[in-house]
C-alpha cells in the first residue's frame, strides 16, 4: 500500500543508508575506494550499541559509534595512503575484519534491548512549522533526531565540498593529486582526515540500525546495507545532495516489497532487491555515454598517490 | 603439447596427493580406536550464532543438555555462522579429520552437500535438520512445531480486539507455509471471524527488514504479530506500537516486554541425547525423525502476563490432548483459501502432504508467491 505510512517507513529505511554514503562520498573524493563500508557500519553499530548498553547515554553511544568507524577506518588509511596498497583488497579485507569484529563484540548483547528512557531520546519529534505541512510534514518533519541529523550532515557536507576552499581542495586531491601537491595541498593529512570522517560516517549508519532502527542486537545487522551503500554512490554521482534523494529511493526499493504483497501489483520482491543495482549499472551506463564529466567519479580514485612518481 | 601434458601430469598428481591424504587420517583414527576407548566424538554444524537468542541459540540448548545427560561418553564441538554454500561442506570434513564420528547440521539448505559429504564418509553418521535426505549413514530430523504453533494461535485469536492478526513470514517453503496454517487453524478454533495476514520478508536474519514488515502489518491494522523469523524485529515492532506479538524459538520477553505473549519452541535437546544414546547402544537407524509435543521435542512458552484472560486454560486443554497424542492439529475439515472443503471430516493431512504443503487454509489473506 502506497501511502505516507509507506513514504516515513521509507525515509527510515533510508538513514542508514544516507549515512554510509555520504561517508563514502568524502572517502572517494580525497580518492580512495574503500570497499569497507559493511565492515564501519557493522563496528559502529555493535560498539555504539554496547556503549549505549553499558552508560545508557545516547549521546555517548553515537560518540563511540562514530569513533570505532573512524579506527576501523584509520586501519584502511595507514594500509592505502601510507603503505600504498591496492585498495579494493584493503577495503575487502576491512569488511571481513568489521564482520568478525561485530560478531565478537556483540556475543554477549545478543537479543538484548535498550532501555524505555534510552529510547524516549530517540522518539518522533514534530518540527514546528514544517511538520505542520500536510503529507510532506509527516513524511519528512516527524522523525527521530537522528533523521534530522542525517538531513544536515548530507546539507554540511554539500556545503564543505562545493562551497568552502577546503572542499576545493579535497575535490582537488581525488581529481589530481600530483597537481594539489604542486600547490602545497598537504595531501597526506588531508586523505587522512576525510577517510577518518569517512569511517565515522559509516559508523553512525551502523549505529542507526542497532540503536533506533531495529533496536535490539543482531548479528550481522547490516545485512549488506554497506553494499547498497556503495552501489549509492556511483548512482548518486558523488554528490551529497543527490545521495539525500538516492538513499530515501533505495530505502523504499528495500522495504517495497511485502507492502505490495496482497495487492494487485505483485511484484517479487527479488526484483526490488535486484533495483539498486540494475539502476546504478544504468546510471554508469548513461554518465559514460555522456562523457560528461559532471556525475563522474574522481579522476584519481583508487590510484596510489607516490610523489616521486611525477 | 608440452603444455597440455603438464598441466595434466600437475592434475593427476594433485589428485594423486589428495586420495592419499585423505586416506591418511583415517587409517591413524582406526589405530587410535584400537588403543584405547574414546568417547563419541559429535559436530555441530550451525548457520547462525550460538546467542542468537534464536534458532540456533535452541540447537545449542539441546546440545549442552546432551553434553548433561552423556558428557561422560560424548564430547560435542560446533562451527557457527556456516553458510549454505560448498564452505558448509568443509567445515564437515574438517570435523570428521577432528574425529566426529556424528555430525548434525541444523539448517535446509546444508541438505545437498550433507548427503556429497556423506556418501563420500560413510563411516561417519550424519543427521541434518528440516530436510528430507535419507541413506544408508544419514538421515534427517524435524518435529510437529505445528502444535505449538496451533497453541499459540489459541491466545492470538483470543487477544486481538481488530479480527486481524499479522504474520512475518521467511520463505514461502512448506515448513513456513505449514506453520501459518497451524496458527491460522489455532486462531479461528478461538476466533471464526480473525484472519491472518501474511507478508513474505525472504530473509532469516535480517531484523531491520522484518520489523519494516511486521510495520506494515501494523499499518494495515493487525494488533498482533506472529512471526517466523529468527530475529526479534517484529516483536519490537508490535512494543512500538502498543500492540501484542507471538515469538518464536526462545521467551522473546527481553525484547519486548509489554508486547510478547508466548511463543513456539524447539527443546532440541530431547532429540540429541535420543539420538546419540541410540548410536552408543549401536541400535541407530537411518529412520526419520519426527518429534512432537508428545516426545518433548515440541512446547509452549509460559503464557506471560499480556496474554488474555482465560487463554491459559485454553492452551492447556488442547496441550494435554496432544501430550496424550488424540489432537490432530489438521483434522478436518479443512477449507482452503477459495473456501472448498479439502479436508473432508473425519480424514487428515498426512505427513508427507505435510510436508510438501503449498497452499493456504481459509482465513489467511496473502499469496504463496
Amino acid at each position: 500500500m502506497i501511502t505516507v505510512a509507506f513514504f516515513k517507513a521509507a525515509i527510515i529505511a533510508g538513514i542508514p543508508l544516507l549515512f554510509a554514503t555520504l561517508g563514502e562520498i568524502i572517502t572517494e573524493k580525497s580518492g580512495h575506494l574503500n570497499l569497507g563500508v559493511e565492515g564501519m557500519m557493522l563496528m559502529g553499530a555493535v560498539i555504539g550499541f554496547q556503549v549505549g548498553y553499558t552508560t545508557n547515554s545516547p549521546l555517548l553511544a553515537l560518540l563511540f559509534a562514530a569513533i570505532a568507524g573512524a579506527l576501523g577506518a584509520l586501519i584502511y588509511a595507514f594500509l592505502t595512503v601510507s603503505l600504498r596498497a591496492n585498495q579494493v583488497v584493503s577495503g575487502l579485507a576491512l569488511t571481513i575484519f568489521g564482520t568478525g569484529f561485530a560478531g565478537f563484540v556483540g556475543k554477549s548483547l545478543m537479543g538484548m534491548k535498550m532501555t524505555d528512557q534510552f529510547n524516549y531520546f530517540f522518539r518522533d519529534l514534530k518540527i514546528p512549522g514544517l511538520g505542520d505541512i500536510p503529507y510532506l510534514g509527516e513524511i519528512f518533519f516527524n522523525h527521530d533526531i537522528f533523521v534530522y541529523l542525517g538531513y544536515v550532515t548530507a546539507i554540511v557536507l554539500g556545503l564543505y565540498l562545493y562551497n568552502t576552499g577546503k572542499g576545493l581542495n579535497l575535490r582537488a586531491i581525488g581529481e589530481n593529486p600530483a597537481a594539489a601537491d604542486a600547490a602545497s595541498i598537504p595531501i597526506t593529512k588531508y586523505k587522512y582526515l576525510h577517510i577518518l570522517l569517512g569511517g565515522a560516517l559509516c559508523g553512525l549508519g551502523g549505529a542507526y540500525l542497532s540503536l533506533v532502527y531495529v533496536p535490539v542486537w543482531q548479528e550481522n545487522i547490516t545485512a549488506g546495507r554497506g553494499w547498497i551503500a556503495v552501489a549509492l554512490v556511483i548512482f548518486s554521482g558523488w554528490n551529497p545532495y543527490k545521495a539525500i534523494a538516492g538513499a530515501f529511493l533505495f530505502g523504499g526499493l528495500d522495504i517495497i516489497g511485502f507492502r505490495l504483497q496482497g495487492t494487485a501489483i505483485a511484484i517479487s520482491q527479488y526484483i526490488f532487491d535486484m533495483a539498486p543495482y540494475v539502476a546504478t549499472i544504468v546510471i554508469l551506463v548513461l554518465v559514460s555515454l555522456r562523457k560528461s564529466k559532471k556525475n563522474a567519479p574522481p579522476k584519481a580514485l583508487s590510484e596510489p598517490y607516490f610523489r616521486e612518481e611525477r | 603439447m608440452i603444455k597440455l601434458f603438464s598441466i595434466l601430469l600437475s592434475i593427476t598428481l594433485v589428485l594423486v596427493m589428495a586420495v592419499g591424504c585423505s586416506q591418511a587420517p583415517d587409517q591413524g583414527q582406526n589405530d587410535q580406536g584400537q588403543n584405547k576407548e574414546e568417547k563419541l566424538k559429535v559436530g555441530f554444524v550451525y548457520i547462525g550464532s550460538a546467542t542468537d537468542a534464536g534458532y540456533t541459540y535452541a540447537h545449542d540448548q539441546g546440545r549442552l543438555m546432551l553434553e548433561r545427560e552423556l558428557g561422560d561418553r560424548v564430547e560435542t564441538i560446533i562451527k557457527e555462522n556456516v553458510p549454505e554454500t560448498q564452505e558448509c561442506e568443509k567445515v564437515m570434513t574438517d570435523m570428521i579429520d577432528q574425529g566426529c564420528k556424528v555430525i548434525f547440521a541444523n539448517s535446509f539448505g546444508f541438505q545437498d552437500y550433507v548427503v556429497r559429504v556423506a556418501e563420500a564418509h560413510p563411516d561417519v553418521i550424519f543427521l541434518h535438520c528440516s530436510g528430507s535426505i535419507q541413506g544408508p549413514n544419514y538421515s534427517n530430523y524435524f518435529g510437529s512445531i505445528e502444535e505449538a504453533r496451533y497453541l499459540s494461535g489459541i491466545v492470538a485469536g483470543m487477544k486481538t480486539k481488530t479480527n486481524k492478526i499479522g504474520y512475518v513470514a521467511a520463505y514461502n517453503i512448506p515448513e513456513v507455509i505449514r506453520g501459518i496454517n497451524a496458527f491460522t487453524l489455532g486462531v479461528r478454533s478461538v476466533n471464526p471471524d480473525a484472519v491472518v495476514m501474511v507478508k513474505w520478508t525472504n530473509t532469516w536474519l535480517d531484523a531491520a527488514k522484518e520489523k519494516d514488515a511486521a510495520i506494515a502489518l501494523l499499518d494495515a491494522g493487525a494488533d498482533v504479530i506472529a512471526q517466523h523469523q529468527d530475529t526479534t524485529g517484529p516483536q519490537v515492532a508490535a512494543e512500538e506500537r502498543g500492540c501484542w506479538s507471538i515469538g518464536y524459538n526462545a521467551d522473546m520477553s527481553h525484547a519486548a516486554p509489554k508486547a510478547y505473549m508466548t511463543a513456539p519452541l524447539w527443546n532440541w535437546g530431547a532429540y540429541y541425547v535420543k539420538a546419540v544414546q541410540s548410536i552408543l547402544d549401536g541400535t541407530w537407524t537411518n529412520e526419520p525423525y519426527w518429534g512432537t509435543m508428545k516426545d518433548g521435542l515440541i512446547d509452549l512458552a509460559p503464557l506471560t502476563d499480556v496474554a488474555p484472560e482465560g487463554a491459559q486454560e485454553a492452551v492447556d486443554k488442547i496441550k494435554e490432548q496432544m501430550k496424550a497424542g488424540t489432537f490432530d492439529v489438521f483434522a478436518g475439515p479443512i477449507k482452503d483459501q477459495s473456501g472448498k472443503v479439502v479436508v473432508p471430516e473425519g480424514s487428515t493431512i498426512p505427513l508427507e502432504e505435510q510436508l510438501s504443503m503449498k497452499w493456504f487454509v481459509e482465513g489467511v489473506e496473502g499469496k504463496i508467491e
